[in-house]
């Protein structure tokens, strides 16, 4: 009689939106593994039709609580890309710094309150408070000043107001943003500690050959500006972007699949940017990687969470920068007038690059979009990293199979709220 | 934390974007002291350990938009004590509901290349046109504060404090300027309830009506007001059609107009 297993996961925890896992055990030989997207569809390519250009970013953060800056600047640059609208340096440094701000916020949550946990063997966030409340609380501040920003260029923290197409409905004071100074201090010191803490944790091991793709800035670690490179080799602008990525629809996703069509399965994100972008990180992250015994290239997918950690120093200490070096911006949008066209947008997300592409009519009406979040991009890798985890543990029980699948989902911080758009995990061995 | 009995909460999500429940963990300063008075006995986005019902308050993020949330949605009644919604997706059912305006199988036809793997009501409507609603928390997203009263009305018993008047009101309080009066800008602030804080015309544009209407909205003289300022009816008919698309007042209004 042939062994056989079915294992299923069938809420996904300390995740952004609902997923399942199905694996089918045949003779210790998985046969099927599915990582299924069942977050109901929301038809936001459709509905954006006949609707202004200028009402669009606004619309589309609403496909994402986390990640609202990512969609609210992808959405207002493909729209001043139609435009021909340039934004001015001030206007950019702001941008960068919001976007600075969401990158806090989520990866905070994300290191302490949602993938932390699994390397110390806790339920959650809240157990780790029993243990080390000063920790939580720390990861809480450090949360919060993420927020603050945020809050002082947005309004708030979950679908800010602040911003448009062309910049900013108003230019925060430099009062206002100085007295972000202070904590932002604190926040790099606490991030280089974060490094060294999780850098410290034990990470099965596993190494993938990913073909990783991110934004990519000369001067900069790129986060809303650049061209996108892979480790294949490719470098291309942003508008060429579905040149080389195509969407894929399968049964048992209601999310589509973004793969490249080079055959190459895509890995974006913190791993990603982490081993393309190295170079770009400045001294006090590269130290703090160095410290915690990560090199510049990084392969092992449970590691992420050290580079997310890495990445919070990046942004704490460029959100920093910016504070000190502000000056009110003269105007704080670019405005310019309304004419037919297609354009491009696309930033990094926390969870990694998120592509925008519009056509809208000379009244300013949207005749088409297209928007390609990143966990709709990782599902492929995330499926082969998961046959790599589920055959490593064969031996296990299914309750301690189903908890490290989730671990390696968790270690993409999968926004499914993005991509479709839970996990039900599903183990069948028979 | 002691062992003492604590009432148990419970956070549901539907179709939505997850940032009302976000909402819960961004009260950095209060999230762990709010874990000493209550339970957390089901809440997916925080954590792993799933504890069964009854549940003594259940807070439901998100708008009914599949046959399986019609099922779920009893279920999570059954098991609950008091059920708040919270957000514009779970009161009105969200920016998803525009969908009720349009023909789903061309929706699903723009998006996805096989209709046939997708399973989904052609609306999008709210937790209340379903289950009976104990409290509905208005907002996309809601404001922390808002819900952290709910909250804690709800565990002592009473009423929640949260006003159903307009934004106008909380404009003229705060003494911020009118942008509708001063600039001329469109501004949904006298038909929409307050509680966001103030937020775009702290920015110096005008309410977007992210919590929905407010109390005896009169709709159709703001509309003549917004058409006197230069709005097109098709700018009018936008304006209301958003992330409250479906709240009645909101929905009848943009019916009239575009």
């Amino acid at each position: 009689m042939a062994d056989i297993r079915t294992i299923k996961v069938e809420a996904l925890a300390r995740v952004e939106g609902e997923g399942s896992l199905h694996v089918k055990i045949r003779d210790g030989v998985i046969k099927e593994l599915h990582f299924g997207i069942f977050e109901p569809p929301r038809f936001f390519e459709a509905f954006l039709r006949g609707r202004d250009f200028r009402e669009v970013p606004d619309i589309t953060a609403r496909i994402c609580g986390i990640c609202p800056i990512a969609y609210l600047m992808g959405a207002s640059q493909a729209m001043e890309d139609i435009l021909g609208i340039q934004v001015t340096k001030p206007i950019r440094d702001l941008r960068r710094l919001v976007y600075c701000g969401e990158w806090i916020e989520s990866h905070a949550l994300h290191v302490y309150m949602l993938h932390a946990p699994d390397f110390l063997g806790l339920a959650d966030a809240l157990e780790l408070a029993k243990v080390d409340r000063t920790l939580v609380e720390k990861a809480l501040r450090l949360k919060k000043i993420g927020n603050e920003i945020l809050e002082t260029i947005g309004g708030r923290a979950i679908h800010p107001v602040g911003l448009r197409v062309g910049g900013f409905y108003k230019a925060p004071s430099k009062r206002h943003l100085r007295a972000l100074e202070e904590n932002l201090k604190w926040a790099v010191e606490t991030s280089v500690a974060t490094v060294k803490l999780v850098g410290g944790f034990d990470f099965p091991d596993i190494q993938q050959d990913y073909n990783f793709m991110a934004l990519h800035h000369a001067d900069e670690y790129a986060i809303h500006e650049g061209r996108l490179i892979t480790s294949s080799g490719l470098d291309f602008p942003v508008a060429q972007f579905l040149d080389h990525v195509e969407e894929e629809h399968v049964p048992w996703s209601n999310a589509l699949h973004g793969k490249p069509k080079d055959g190459l399965a895509h890995h974006v994100g913190p791993l990603a940017r982490y081993n393309l972008n190295y170079a770009q990180l400045g001294n006090t992250a590269k130290e703090a990687a160095k410290d915690a015994g990560l090199s510049p290239v990084v392969r092992n997918p449970f590691q992420s969470i050290v580079v997310r950690a890495v990445e919070l120093v990046q942004v704490c200490e460029d959100a920093l920068k910016i504070v000190q070096n502000y000056t009110e911006p003269d105007a704080p949008y670019v405005d310019a007038p309304v004419k037919a066209g297609e354009g491009h947008g696309c930033t990094e997300a926390p969870r990694g690059i998120c592509y925008h592409r519009y056509r809208i009519h000379a009244d300013g009406s949207v005749q088409d979009a297209r928007i390609v979040p990143p966990t709709a991009q990782n599902q492929k890798v995330m499926e082969l990293d998961l046959r790599k985890v589920v055959q490593a543990n064969l031996d296990k029980s299914d309750d301690e199979i189903k908890w490290r699948a989730e671990q390696a989902i968790r270690n993409y911080d999968p926004c499914i709220s993005c991509a479709t758009h839970f996990l039900k995990l599903e183990m069948d061995r028979g | 934390m002691s062992e003492r009995k604590r009432p148990k909460l419970a956070v549901w999500k539907f179709s939505s974007c997850d940032g009302c429940q976000l909402t819960l963990l961004d009260c950095e300063d209060e999230l762990l002291a709010l874990t000493e008075e209550v339970r957390i006995s089901y809440f997916l986005e925080a954590t792993r350990k799933v504890e069964k019902g009854p549940y003594d308050v259940s807070l439901v993020e998100g708008s009914i938009t599949t046959p399986h949330d019609i099922k779920a949605i009893r279920e999570v009644r059954k098991q609950s004590k008091l059920l708040i919604t919270i957000g514009a997706c779970a009161t009105a059912g969200g920016i998803q509901a525009l969908r009720n305006f349009k023909n789903v199988k061309d929706f699903i036809r723009t998006v996805y290349a096989h209709p046939e793997y997708i399973d989904t009501l052609t609306t999008s409507t709210a937790i209340s046109d379903h289950v009976p609603v104990d409290f509905e928390l208005r907002g996309c997203p809601v404001n922390k504060y808002q819900m952290l009263e709910v909250l804690n009305a709800a565990l002592n018993g009473r009423k929640p404090n949260i006003p159903r008047h307009s934004q106008c009101i909380e404009c003229k309080e705060s003494g911020t300027v009118c942008r509708m009066v001063a600039a001329g800008t469109a501004c949904l602030g006298p038909v929409t309830q307050a509680g966001c804080g103030t937020l775009c015309p702290g920015k110096d544009r005008g309410c977007y009506g992210c919590f929905g209407p407010m109390e005896t909205p009169n709709t159709a003289a703001l509309a003549g007001q917004l058409l006197a300022l230069g709005q097109t009816g098709r700018d009018v008919h936008r304006l209301f059609r958003t992330y409250n698309a479906n709240a009645d007042a909101f929905r009848k209004e943009s019916d009239s107009h575009g």
